[in-house]
């Protein structure tokens, strides 16, 4: 079925690639290559490079040192447009169809037919997609506007536009990442269809099992390195090879887990079955679909999941930033529901969000009012003024205690590095001495020395009596300061253990395969 | 003067820092020697006190807009609004509509100028209040509701004066547009006191970080439990207040509320907002900045009449300014990032 003999040219070689940015190694010495008609899965954990990797491919930036040749020739693009005129295509998850125009209109984008009077001519170009858009498997009306499909027709409407501009590589990045299960059956079946005409896809995913079922060769890449290339003999890649590679065989020694600490208290938190809504406006985003869950003093928490397993769902759920449809939450055996991050941080409960910068920080203001923003009533006297003496006393204290680097206070957030902006953001909620924290992806986008430093400011928390609940994706991070790990995937818990029992491949398989999907739940139903 | 860090990583960059915290204000000083050398009488005092006069209407506008436009706001109503608050003012000063033309000062049957005064400041308030609940609780874009407003207070403002001025107020209302403290108008006294109180609320309280904050990103605000909602529908309510405060001076001035009155205000009032660096985006910005860019327009305004230059000409080179000084701005922005 597939073209892998060595025969067929290699479309597209990647030579020892390196990425550095201001001093940090995102990618370091990556090779890999795709032959036309093939499928090549580009696996990795979060922080791996893959990223990075289809940056570089996609002529979003060059690379620091490498080589690439496509097609026989030197492939370095000057931008993403370039990229697409010289045949590589990237499907990002976040679409780039414009939503407003129609289906035609987005296929053919700057490039509309014209007819004699040297106006758009709408009939060839509805014909035209009709055309276009059967060949991915789609029989919509192509004047549709694009806001009126569903993620998954939208992505087809993309790969779509990719074979009308003759494209050779497709590069899909998490494409299934919102997708049902029967949309991704479809998009499995089309991906095979575009093999058999020989389009070469790099099909960069999480979920395993879908690498397995279609890939015809994976690159696994951990740390920014090449971990190793995989091969289909005559089956599907096995999935314990394709984990092994991920994880490699020890966790870092950066993850060095802290010795053991006491035993956690009483339950602070704890929720049960609890369900969100689904968002017309957003109808395919993540739902929770009962999750129970108990959260104690002194605990650090790691939930593990991959992205849309309904992780950071959950925390806002708890945080009052999204509406609860069922369930109930109970706080220090209270029953609680707030109805806005400022009812539940009034209870105690803080979020570090996962997005640093969009939900978190306020880029162009100094330290100072990032910092107190959560407090402003600890901070004032009775008539509203602030109390800035104390305000920055309480600052240097937690500047000296998270050993933050700044220049000054008065500096704007932006101008320090993503760590540092990270202790701000958690001297924020400590200055409120909550009961429960919720950290998301705390150490995203820090660099990997300060990556320990947040890991020892959380386990110093817990010691401290806050009950922390601290999602991640990245797993190593999840084992490192986690007494107890419960992991998630589609809106729903699927596992938990104690800390010192889970291991990468343990989490994984619950957070990533289908079998335990059905089987978890189920099963504890039936326990019922 | 700016809320953005004063600190340098690097050498050289200081005199960049220093042209972003007081670029406008070296622009006002600069203004000020040449038309001066233009002509000296520009200098006298009392064209100065004179300038003063002429800026606080728009300039006390301009403190509230400052508020609106650093949550990322925007209010175009505030003309339409001023020249309704006149009005109902005048309908309070004068006890309704029936002598409206009368310029006489005695026999009127009014309720004197404080309750002109409140009724002002309240309809303003009130006026901004109703915009900001728009903005919020239906989810219209603020351009849009206040362009609304715009024809909906001029509108009213027709209706309840039939199309004309209601004129003739009495002594004490009028001290408030043409008395004068020492050589001081009294306007500029006003106008003074208000940008003190806004400077001291933005700068020093609670409030005034959470405006910053809201403008700065809303949805960070949220989750770090500020009522963004409620903090919008205030800074509404207070540009508002302050078209009310406005329209009472500029009336005692005149001595007649004008159904006319006020018409592209709107855009002075943002004009010197946006050049005295308040960023139309939202979280940067300061009271300070206004002043010093009201008073840029004021002076050049004066300057340039001073002169004998046309007010056909002083709208190109005003227009003009107006985007030199966001673009100077982004220009020293760039050079901080890079």
């Amino acid at each position: 079925m597939s073209s892998t003999d060595a025969a067929s040219p290699v479309l597209l070689a990647v030579e020892g690639v390196t990425k550095h940015f201001s001093g940090v190694t995102a990618l370091s010495d990556v090779s890999l290559d795709i032959r036309p008609g093939e499928i090549l899965g580009l696996l990795g954990e979060n922080g791996a490079g893959k990223s990075t990797l289809l940056k570089i491919l996609s002529g979003v930036m060059p690379p620091s040192s490498g080589h690439i040749t496509f097609d026989g020739a030197d492939y370095h693009p000057s931008s993403p447009q370039d990229a697409k005129r010289l045949g590589i295509v990237t499907i990002y998850q976040e679409l780039s169809l414009i939503p407003t125009l129609t289906v035609a209109e987005n296929i053919f984008i700057g490039r509309a037919p014209i007819g004699p009077l040297g106006l758009v001519s709408w009939r060839r170009m509805e014909e035209d997609s009709r055309a276009i858009i059967a060949r991915v498997g789609l029989s919509i009306d192509p004047m549709t506007p694009v806001s009126a499909l569903s993620v998954a027709e939208q992505q087809l409407v993309e790969i779509a536009r990719a074979l009308s501009l003759k494209s050779r590589l497709i590069i899909m990045d998490e494409p299934t990442s919102a997708l049902t299960e029967t949309e991704v059956q479809r998009l499995l079946s089309i991906m095979d269809r575009l093999r058999r005409d020989k389009v070469a896809i790099m099909f960069v995913t999480h979920r395993l099992e879908e690498a397995s079922a279609i890939c015809d060769r994976m690159t696994v890449l951990r740390d920014g390195r090449l971990a190793g290339h995989l091969d289909r003999q005559g089956g599907p890649i096995a999935l314990p090879k394709i984990i092994e590679k991920m994880v490699g065989r020890a966790a870092s020694e950066l993850y060095a887990r802290p010795a053991q600490r006491a035993v956690a208290g009483d339950v602070v938190l704890s929720v049960r079955g609890l369900r969100t809504v689904r968002d017309p406006e957003a109808p395919h985003a993540i739902v929770l679909d009962g999750v129970d869950i108990d959260l104690k003093a002194g605990e650090i928490l790691g939930v593990a999941g991959l992205v849309g397993s309904g992780r950071t769902e959950l925390a806002r759920a708890i945080f009052g930033a999204d509406r609860i449809a069922a369930g109930t939450i109970t706080l220090d055996g209270q029953p609680i529901a707030p109805a806005s991050p400022a009812d539940a941080i009034a209870l105690g409960i803080g979020l570090v969000p996962e997005d640093r910068k969009h939900q978190a920080i306020f880029a162009a203001l100094g330290i100072l009012p990032n910092f107190s923003v959560a407090s402003l009533g600890t901070f004032s006297n009775g008539f509203g003024f602030m109390a800035e003496r104390r305000e920055r006393d309480a600052l240097a204290g937690f500047r000296k205690m998270l050993s933050i680097r700044m220049a000054s206070v008065e500096q704007a957030i932006e101008g320090l590095s993503g760590g540092n902006q990270q202790k701000v953001i958690l001297a924020r909620w400590l200055a409120r001495d909550p009961k429960v924290l919720i950290v998301d992806e705390p150490t995203r986008g820090v660099d990997v020395g300060a990556k320990t430093e947040v890991h020892q400011i959380l386990v110093q928390l817990a010691a401290r009596g806050i009950a922390v609940m601290m999602i991640s994706s990245e797993l190593p991070e999840v084992l490192a300061v986690s007494d107890r790990i419960v992991t998630m995937r589609r809106g729903r818990i699927t596992g938990e253990m104690p800390g010192i029992e889970a291991n990468e491949e343990k989490l994984m398989e619950l957070m990533a395969l289908d079998k335990r999907d059905t089987r978890g739940p189920d099963a504890k139903e039936q326990a019922r | 003067m700016s809320v953005a860090g004063e600190q340098n990583q690097r050498g050289g960059i200081n005199i960049t820092r220093l042209l972003m915290s007081f670029g406008p204000l070296l622009f006002l000083a600069a203004l000020v020697v040449v038309f001066t050398v233009l002509k000296t009488s520009f200098i006298d005092p009392i064209n100065l006190f004179n300038i003063t006069r002429q800026i606080s209407i728009t300039g006390l506008i301009a403190l509230g807009m400052t508020f609106v436009i650093l949550t990322a706001g925007i209010d175009l109503s505030v003309g339409s609004l001023l020249a309704f608050c006149g009005m109902v003012a005048a309908v309070v000063a004068k006890g309704g509509t029936a002598n409206t033309l009368s310029l006489s000062t005695s026999g009127t049957q009014g309720y004197g100028w404080f309750a002109a005064l409140l009724a002002a400041v309240v309809v303003g308030a009130a006026a901004g209040g109703v915009q900001g609940l728009a903005i919020t609780r239906l989810k219209v874009p603020p351009f849009v509701v206040t362009l609304g407003g715009l024809t909906v207070f001029r509108g009213l403002t027709l209706t309840i004066s039939n199309g004309g001025p209601i004129s003739g107020f009495d002594a004490s209302m009028r001290w408030f547009g043409t008395g004068l403290i020492g050589p001081v108008p009294v306007p500029a006294l006003i106008f003074a006191a208000a940008a003190f109180l806004c400077h001291i609320v933005l700068r020093y309280t609670r409030y005034g970080r959470a405006v910053y904050a809201v403008g700065g990103n809303a949805e960070a605000a949220r989750l770090s439990g500020l009522r963004v909602d409620r903090i919008l529908v205030s800074v509404y309510v207070i540009v508002g207040f302050f078209a009310g405060l406005a329209a009472f001076v500029l009336s005692a001035r005149l001595n007649s509320s004008e159904a006319v009155a006020g018409i592209g205000y709107e855009l002075t009032v943002i004009s010197a907002v946006v050049i005295g660096g308040t960023s139309l985006f939202g979280g940067i910005g300061s009271v300070g900045g206004t002043v010093v860019g009201a008073a840029l327009i004021g002076v050049l305004q004066n300057g340039l009449q001073f002169n004998n230059v046309s007010s056909y000409t002083q709208s190109i080179v005003i227009g003009l300014i107006l985007i030199l000084a966001v673009a100077f701005d982004r220009w020293l922005k760039s050079r901080v990032r890079r």
